[in-house]
């Protein structure tokens, strides 16, 4: 057991806090939604421009390639210096991984390097107003048609959809096999008739997420991934891809705002308050157990090729820390903690989503009582 | 970086785990538990493979490894819920090492290290009257005083036992005054505070264990209880908190040797975390088990009764948050 960088791992790191200092694009404009959006295009473009951008892309495919641990101390690094997302977020971490996976030649060749250089935006077309945790049932229908397929159908909680090119969409193209059987999974064009975006506003009054209405959108043959009928294991594959070297850049977020939590309550004289000390430290042992469980679980991972139990708690740890910490805060803040402009009241708004959004705490627990512990199915 | 055990830390592990399991049956711990007593022959079995000695310096009788090795010990102990008077032992190790001068260091250590002339720390600091596990039967006490601590030889101190909840262990109230005073410094006794972390996990890790057994066996309404979400995400949430403590446990284990300045705040983090983990997933082991959880002859008692021991000795879970509300900036 060693937790210190070794000196390749620690050059890894300068080189990165190096780029990160020379390259930081600042906070960024506040407001507009696509202002900001065209800010974070320029960003990832620089980042691209630099080779960062595909870090944990293999470098045949134009990324870096770099190793799960290196991947983690840039997410890290990029955590620490409170640089902001890169804009075509889903198609980095999700959609060029499936095409790298289970996409033939000539896919690679068509959606590879947009997506690096954010030239073309994904969005995710998974979950269903009756499909959100039963992935599987979901109902949207791909029809088959003359050089392609005809899909109809709404999908949901679509961050990104209304500037995307391209969507990782599921759907039915049989209804007479068992539900896991009858998906595919496609790439759909987003610019054509047959798709209509319509933002969801959600409890803190803004609107991150669309709902999409599919009316006999039309997908080409060629934009089939995987295979007819293969959509559930490849889309089980994204989803894997969702966490990789997250878990530590999201413990350094906290960190931060656990910081900036500190400072507030000193600067309104509440510093020696009793209750909201043993909160403050329950945090900060949630916060460094999540940073140790995602080292811990890396390690193993890199080691064995499989995340230790101790990594299927991450994302649960993550949401139920980052709930504690904006309601504390909120809650030091007394009356003033009731005003819609207040930063941290909007943060501990949006702060609900985090046991819902990617699995809710009710799934992680189903599946960490049946893949960790053994335990047997209700169903 | 790697934050996982090493080879010869896994062959540890694995040695100890064996061993325990082996000498330290059900129907074994609860003989001696029920009676109060230790076994003899089992400790000289420990001593011989230097267990007591892991963490001791090779110049002082020990075998030299670090905190990490000790936690591994310690959580294993905890596993089998070993009647033995090690941890004890290993707190007065760690104290004396940490603060003792060459004389102390070279008169009790070497017994310390081979189990031969044992210490005993007491649990709690700042107190007139404290409670020492192990007293009796110990070569030297390691007493709290005003500065750091005193060394104290049993023949000139008052022992009473103490009926307490946990009887996997002799605990004692020891009256003394005077004694040879140790140097300052809380390195010794947050050192402990890491071992006492490990023994909790082990503790909190076995009642998990046993709850997912029961709740694979159990049968009710025709089918396993652990197929009710209401049992098995109970059980979900006894592995997070089991994980966390685990995380934080050998990250401060990992400090204590390599990064001293990060122990103060890793063993604060340590022990009241796994202080909580413990008790959380010992009361949620008995609500797993349902009525038979709640019977003496079930051996799930000794761990909840033996973690909240843990929990008092050292600081208690509040007070170490108290203190790390302080070393995060709290003013």
């Amino acid at each position: 057991m060693d937790l210190t960088l070794t000196s390749d791992e620690q050059a890894f790191r300068d080189e990165v806090r190096t780029w990160l200092e020379d390259n930081h694009p600042g906070a960024g404009p506040e407001g507009d939604d696509s202002v900001r959006f065209e800010f974070q295009r320029d960003w990832q473009r620089k980042m691209h421009a630099d080779g960062w951008a595909g870090v944990a892309w293999p470098k045949e495919y134009g990324g870096r390639g770099a190793s799960l641990l290196e991947q983690t101390i840039f997410y890290s690094e990029m955590a620490a210096a409170k640089v902001p997302r890169p804009a075509n977020i889903l198609g980095l971490v999700m959609g060029g991984p499936v095409v790298m996976a289970h996409g033939d030649e000539s896919q690679k060749e068509r959606f590879l390097e947009p997506i690096l250089s954010a030239e073309e935006i994904w969005c995710q077309g998974f979950s269903e107003p009756e499909s959100g945790s039963d992935l599987a049932s979901l109902k949207t229908r791909a029809t088959k048609v003359d050089g392609g397929w005809s899909v109809t159908g709404q999908k949901v909680w679509t961050t990104l959809a209304h500037i995307s090119k391209w969507c990782m969409l599921v759907a039915r193209t049989d209804a007479d096999v068992p539900k896991h059987k009858g998906l595919t999974y496609f790439i759909c064009d987003m610019e054509q008739e047959g798709v209509e975006v319509r933002p969801l506003l959600q409890i803190t009054g803004e609107a991150e997420f669309n709902e999409v209405f599919f009316n006999e959108a039309f997908v080409p043959d060629e934009n089939v991934i995987g295979g007819v009928g293969n959509g559930w294991m490849v889309a089980i594959t994204t989803l894997m891809n969702e966490r990789a070297g997250l878990g530590a850049s999201a413990a350094v977020g906290i960190s931060n705002d656990l910081d900036a939590l500190v400072e507030m309550i000193n600067q309104r004289g509440l510093g020696s308050d009793p209750m909201l000390r043993q909160r403050i430290a329950k945090l900060k042992m949630g916060s460094e157990a999540l940073r140790l469980g995602a080292l811990r679980s890396l390690s193993s991972q890199i080691k064995t090729g499989i995340p230790g139990p101790e990594g299927s708690v991450l994302k649960w740890q993550w949401g139920s820390i980052n709930q504690e910490l904006t309601e504390l805060a909120t809650d030091a803040l007394g009356s003033e903690g009731l005003e819609s402009e207040q930063e941290w009241t909007y943060k501990m708004l949006r702060s609900r989503a985090n046991s819902i959004e990617g699995g809710t705490t009710e799934v992680l627990k189903n599946i960490i009582a049946e893949r960790v512990l053994g335990l047997p199915k209700l169903r | 970086m790697n934050f996982g055990l090493n080879d010869e830390q896994q062959e540890i592990k694995s040695t100890a785990k064996q061993f325990l399991e082996s000498r330290f049956k059900p129907d074994v711990v609860r003989e001696l538990a029920e009676e109060g007593r230790y076994d003899d022959a089992l400790w000289q079995e420990i001593c011989d493979l230097g267990w007591p000695g892991i963490a001791i310096a090779e110049e002082n009788g020990g075998q030299g490894l670090g905190m990490v090795e000790l936690a591994i010990l310690c959580e294993e102990l905890g596993y089998a819920c070993a009647p033995i008077p090690f941890l004890s032992n290993a707190a007065a190790g760690l104290m004396i090492e940490a603060a003792g001068d060459e004389k102390q260091r070279a008169r009790w250590l070497p017994g310390i290290a081979s189990g031969e002339a044992r210490g005993a720390a007491a649990m709690e600091r700042g107190k007139e009257a404290v409670i020492v596990p192990d007293a009796e039967g110990a070569a030297v006490l390691v007493l709290p005083a005003a500065e750091g601590g005193v060394l104290v030889e049993p023949s000139e101190a008052e022992l009473e036992r103490l009926d307490l909840l946990d009887t996997t262990r002799g605990y004692y109230r020891v009256s003394a005054s005077g004694g040879d005073p140790l140097g300052s410094g809380h390195e010794g006794a947050q050192r402990a505070m890491v071992a006492l972390a490990a023994e909790l996990t082990g503790l909190a890790q076995r009642a998990l264990d046993m709850s997912v057994a029961y709740a694979k066996e159990r049968e009710q309404f025709d089918r396993p209880i652990g197929a009710y979400q209401a049992v098995s995400h109970a059980l979900a949430r006894m592995l997070y908190d089991v994980e966390e403590a685990r995380s934080l446990t050998y990250y401060a284990a990992w400090a204590a040797d390599a990064e001293p300045d990060s122990l103060p705040l890793a063993a604060a983090m340590a022990k009241a975390r796994a202080s909580e983990a413990a008790w959380d997933v010992t009361k949620a082991a008995i609500q797993a088990h349902g009525g038979i959880g709640f019977t003496w002859e079930h051996d799930l008692h000794f761990l909840l009764k033996r973690a909240r021991a843990d929990g008092q000795m050292f600081g208690t879970a509040s007070e170490h948050r108290e203190r790390i509300a302080g070393m995060v900036g709290m003013a």
